[in-house]
């Protein structure tokens, strides 16, 4: 019989990372680890510092302290270098950037930050694998087509540009245009923020189909608890730069520890 | 001419200049940066391919200028007679007597020879600028070869006009590592890019950058595998010298309709005239 696997290799690890734009400002000393196959919430509210937590973890600013260890194991490495181990911030730039580019992916909170406005839809799918140097049109195109039926887009508007396209769909493409190279991890700055409460919950759904057909790990970003709860496997509540409270994340809400989580579970609005 | 130094700029300038190009020719395809000067004529007259020429130009060399491939138009005829004022040498319009050839918009029909150099105004030299307006990050990306987004504006032409539409500064790869802005000739002209036995310099005055081909460089147009890299083609001959084979410019000659085919290579038109008759 075979035997399921209950210790998820872990994907990434975050040691000890602190960046600090003055004191109180940003994220300090956060330590956890991220497992195949996980999604890891990151909940608080504004200027608690959980997007400077999400850009440090994705390459994008450098931290004052701390590592971020990203591991491969056999058989995953795209340029198959043969390196199990790498951290991010001891790489140089040019690598850390190939590592965004082929393996990893970010959904901005506004699409207009992850999509290219003046391109058509088709185009901004393709451009991962266009930089991953695939060089046929027509492959493309199916693929970009395959992509938006997979997002609930209309496929006849593959050669519309993004601007014509509402707030949800634009989000829709964004995530179509991370998702495409099949990245291994995700990250997620408030990929619901900005939109109307019915157009979220279509693509929380959706989000939720992909994450678990794809076996995506996912570090989402969020103030809003409703979506932790959906998305999000593990929860980490964070306040003022640090982790204030860490656990499975029906565990944190329904049964929360800490005062400022109790203050932010009850603070939920329901109709 | 009194009261100018040889070819208008000093000497020092010029030394910067050829530094610079050094360095262009050192790194085929790379945007070396340089400091411009002002020169006698605004911006987008040629102002970056005058710069390189005058700090190339030597007391024996002939200067040939085209522009549109014509050696009679106002662009060409004033940078030559410029040339003639502050250098005193000696010009033509032959392509298979000049030594230096500034050029605007096209390389001549002549085949070049090894020992010629070809010298283009560029307006804008940098590829990447019409998806990426930040200059740092156009660096970057050519530092790191991610050259992804220059078939998206290739993706782009055919998913609009069913193949690529772009006819001119049509993207190309130097050496098989930097991607290049060939300065605003026609694609047609794209093949005589490869394998060129003349040198060719990129001026671009504007914006201060300068870039080169050494001869014999492998440069290749961008493309996909099922829309390859086409030039353009004529149903018409040339109505003056009949060819087949050359760029042709439509010019009208009437209001009634009327209109010609012709080379814009005049050289190449009258020489091929001069032949014939």
């Amino acid at each position: 019989m075979k035997k399921p696997v209950l210790e998820r290799p872990v994907l990434l690890d975050v040691q000890d990372i602190t960046r600090l734009y003055g004191p109180g400002k940003g994220c300090e000393a956060i330590d956890f680890q991220l497992h195949a196959g996980e999604v890891l919430g990151i909940v608080g509210e504004s200027g608690s510092g959980k997007s400077t937590l999400l850009r440090v973890l994705a390459g994008l600013e450098a931290p004052d302290a701390g590592r971020v260890i990203y591991r491969r194991h056999a058989g995953e490495d795209v340029l198959d270098r043969g390196e199990a181990e790498l951290d991010l911030y001891a790489i140089g730039e040019a690598r850390r950037r190939e590592l965004l580019r082929l393996e990893w992916g970010l959904v901005h909170q506004n699409p207009r930050d992850g999509l290219r406005m003046g391109v058509s839809a088709g185009a901004n799918i393709g451009e991962r694998l266009m930089a991953q140097g695939q060089r046929h049109y027509g492959q493309l195109r199916e693929t970009g087509q395959a992509w938006m039926h997979q997002v609930e887009l209309d496929p006849g508007r593959i050669d519309d540009a993004p601007r014509t396209f509402s707030g949800g769909m634009q989000q829709r493409l964004q995530i179509a245009r991370t998702l495409v190279t099949r990245p291994r991890l995700v990250f997620m700055d408030e990929p619901t923020g900005g939109l109307d409460v019915s157009v979220q919950a279509r693509l929380l759904d959706m989000l939720r189909t992909l994450v678990r057909q794809m076996g995506l790990s996912v570090v989402l970003v969020t103030h809003d608890l409703a979506v932790a709860r959906l998305l999000a496997h593990r929860l980490m509540v964070m306040r003022r730069g640090q982790v204030v409270e860490t656990g499975l994340t029906d565990q944190i809400l329904d049964d929360p520890q800490h005062e400022y989580t109790q203050l932010l579970v009850s603070s939920v609005l329901t109709p | 001419m009194d009261g100018y130094n040889f070819a208008y700029l000093d000497e020092q300038t010029k030394r910067m200049i050829r530094r610079a190009l050094l360095k262009g020719v050192a790194i085929p395809g790379y945007q070396v940066p340089f400091g411009g000067r002002e020169m006698p004529m605004p911006y987008g007259w040629g102002t970056g391919g005058v710069q390189l020429t005058a700090s190339i130009l030597g007391a024996d060399d002939i200067l040939k200028v085209i522009d549109q491939g014509a050696d009679d138009t106002t662009n060409a005829v004033s940078i030559r007679h410029f040339f003639q004022r502050v250098a005193g040498v000696e010009t033509t319009t032959a392509t298979t007597a000049a030594d230096v050839i500034q050029t605007r918009h096209r390389i001549p029909e002549t085949l070049l020879r090894a020992g010629q150099i070809l010298v283009f105004q560029v307006p804008i030299p940098e590829p990447l600028r019409f998806i990426e307006p930040s200059e740092q990050e156009t660096r970057l990306m050519h530092a790191l070869e991610e050259y992804g987004v220059m078939h998206v504006k290739l993706y782009e032409d055919i998913a609009r006009y069913g193949h690529i539409a772009t006819t001119y500064a049509y993207p190309v790869k130097v050496d098989g590592r930097y991607v290049m802005d060939p300065s605003p000739i026609p694609k047609f002209d794209n093949p005589k890019l490869d394998g060129n036995p003349a040198l060719m310099l990129f001026g671009a005055g504007r914006e201060k950058r300068l870039y080169a081909i050494p001869p014999y460089t492998r440069v290749e147009s961008l493309d996909f595998e099922d829309h390859p890299f086409e030039v353009q083609t004529w149903e018409h001959t040339c109505a003056l010298c009949g060819s087949d084979h050359s760029y042709l410019d439509e010019v009208i000659t009437d209001d009634k309709g009327g209109r010609m085919f012709v080379c814009s290579d005049t050289d190449y038109c009258q020489t091929r005239r001069g032949e014939v008759a």
